[in-house]
């Protein structure tokens, strides 16, 4: 039994379709990014799955569970972290710990986790005072609380400083380790290379790609390279023999696999007309240039 | 039930934090039954004005807490996302209502034994018998309470503070809390209609001569108590 199964999900708001039929599962011990631009529907794909919305059509369990008709069994076994908000304004961090801990059979010791999560130091503070990234921690806190099999983390670290990100990386982690099944969406992509076992972007209410961060854009290996001018394209090509795409005004890609050839080719070509090289990478596609791609692409395919 | 005691333990809490809230629920009726009772300017048609008016300020009480300072906070929880993310925890919507319902009640008894001890102070003597009068003051909670969450769960939470502060301010003015029913002219007949008005008609005569309010309040009170938390039931945005 997977932790999250979706089949087939559709979810219309009145004529507006939010999601166009997408499938996917999370495991036990698995953490999925759902990633895709503003509005192409991961919000509504995670909060059907936490039974917020009725699909219009299709099948989602969790845990095997159905997420509306099985609420009250469910809600003991998942932990949800909200887009924005979702605690007290004047509530501190200790004791809306404590309460959200009273709801729970099992729950994990409230100081415990605001060390975890860096936020002993505040923990008396009201929420509203807090700043952006300690209200995201503690949010996070309170899905960790009743100790979940299945988390859902909607832009867990949005307005987090990169030494929270670190802790809520840590911890997140910490989970899946321990078997939790998680699912994230996020906008910060090198942080889903690092975190995820799998990706599924989604577009327009639909899954444009899906796979292990890495692989996901099936993406040939390239030879990357700067340099401090402009060079011309179609010369350098036709120089070396295979595709060269210019991909901004001083950064290009060389379409083929290196090979040390290939490399003293490029080089010597760069030489003879005095341009410096400033970064050379070899390698497939980032998570970042395949997520642009396919979001690009996919947005020419509708407007055609 | 550790849950449920929690909560209300954190409803409580935050209503009495709010200072704000206080001033609604204690502060401004405390300082209407101490001002009007030593300066005898009200026409209040009693011996002392106290007898008038303490019956007013304990329904006061009643509307500050159920209408005003329940409406607000859910208006505010809301809006915050909270009453969305409680969802989502075995807490559920069923025990966070009971909670509600009786953290107002505490809320309630605790108004009533500060401003009943300074209306004592002050000599108001009610009559012992006053069952009825709790009977009336909690069909009026839960006609205050349904108007206040009915108002919370379609309304923006500024527009809802706003409008539950103004609707106080009406009900002070026609609910026959200081000036008497029968001096309101016009608007005595249309004030009647309204469960503020109903509460106090009612309170008058169970805490001032121990006799049984007359049937038309009761009416009002009973029809506004089902009607509107129907209304809110049926209306309420959880997000």
């Amino acid at each position: 039994m997977s932790a999250i199964d979706a089949e087939d999900l559709h979810v219309h708001y009145g004529e507006r379709v939010a999601l166009d039929g997408i499938s996917f599962s999370v495991d036990a011990g698995e953490i999925v990014a759902v990633l895709g631009p503003n509005g192409a529907g991961k919000t509504t794909a995670v909060e059907t799955l936490e039974g917020y919305r009725r699909p219009t059509a299709g099948r989602v369990r969790v845990l095997g569970l159905d997420p509306i008709s099985d609420h009250t069994r469910l809600v003991p076994r998942i932990g949800v972290m909200l887009q924005r908000g979702g605690v007290y304004a004047v509530m501190s961090p200790r004791r809306v710990l404590a309460l959200f801990a009273s709801y729970y059979d099992d729950p994990r010791s409230p100081a415990e986790l605001l060390d975890l999560l860096g936020l002993t130091g505040v923990a008396g503070s009201p929420f509203r005072r807090l700043s952006g990234g300690e209200q995201q921690r503690l949010l996070l806190a309170l899905a960790l609380v009743g100790r979940p099999r299945v988390l859902f983390l909607d832009e867990p670290t949005a307005g987090v400083d990169p030494a929270g990100r670190l802790a809520v990386r840590d911890v997140i982690s910490a989970c899946r380790n321990e078997g939790v099944g998680v699912l994230m969406t996020s906008h910060e992509l090198d942080e889903v290379e690092r975190l995820a076992e799998r990706v599924v972007i989604i577009d327009r209410g639909r899954v444009v790609a899906a796979g292990a961060p890495g692989e996901v854009g099936g993406g040939e290996e390239e030879v990357r390279f700067a340099v401090d001018r402009e060079i011309d394209v179609l010369e350098l090509a036709a120089a070396l023999g295979v595709e060269v795409v210019a991909d901004g005004p001083r950064d290009y890609r060389v379409v083929s696999p290196s090979s040390p050839s290939l490399v003293a080719h490029l080089t010597a070509w760069l030489a003879e007309r005095g341009v410096s090289l400033t970064d050379l990478r070899v390698g497939r596609e980032r998570l970042e240039e395949v997520f642009l791609r396919l979001v690009r692409a996919e947005g020419e395919r509708r407007d055609r | 039930m550790r849950a449920l005691r929690a909560q209300v333990g954190a409803e409580v809490r935050m209503t009495l934090e709010r200072g704000e809230t206080l001033l609604v629920t204690v502060g401004i009726p405390a300082f209407l039954l101490i001002f009007f009772s030593l300066v005898h300017v009200l026409p209040t048609g009693t011996r002392h004005p106290v007898d008038f008016l303490a019956p007013g300020v304990l329904a006061l009480a009643v509307m500050s807490t159920a209408m005003v300072s329940l409406g607000i906070a859910t208006g505010f929880e809301r809006s915050y996302g909270v009453l969305k993310r409680l969802g989502t925890t075995p807490l559920g919507r069923p025990r966070l209502l009971l909670a509600k319902v009786i953290s107002v009640l505490l809320v309630e008894i605790l108004q009533v034994v500060v401003l009943g001890a300074i209306a004592l102070g002050l000599g108001w003597r009610p009559h012992p018998a006053a069952g009825l009068a709790v009977l009336a003051a909690l069909l009026a909670t839960f006609a205050f309470a349904g108007t206040a969450l009915a108002m919370a769960g379609t309304l923006r939470a500024e527009i809802n503070l706003a409008l539950a502060n103004g609707v106080y301010l009406v009900l002070l003015l026609i609910g026959g809390v200081v000036f008497p029913l029968g001096k309101l002219s016009g608007f005595a007949a249309f004030a009647r209609l309204l469960p503020a008005a109903a509460l106090t008609d009612a309170l008058h005569p169970a805490l001032g001569q121990g006799i049984a309010p007359p049937l038309e309040s009761w009416v009002v009170l009973v029809a506004w108590a089902v009607v509107a938390p129907a209304v809110a039931a049926l209306t309420f945005r959880w997000e």
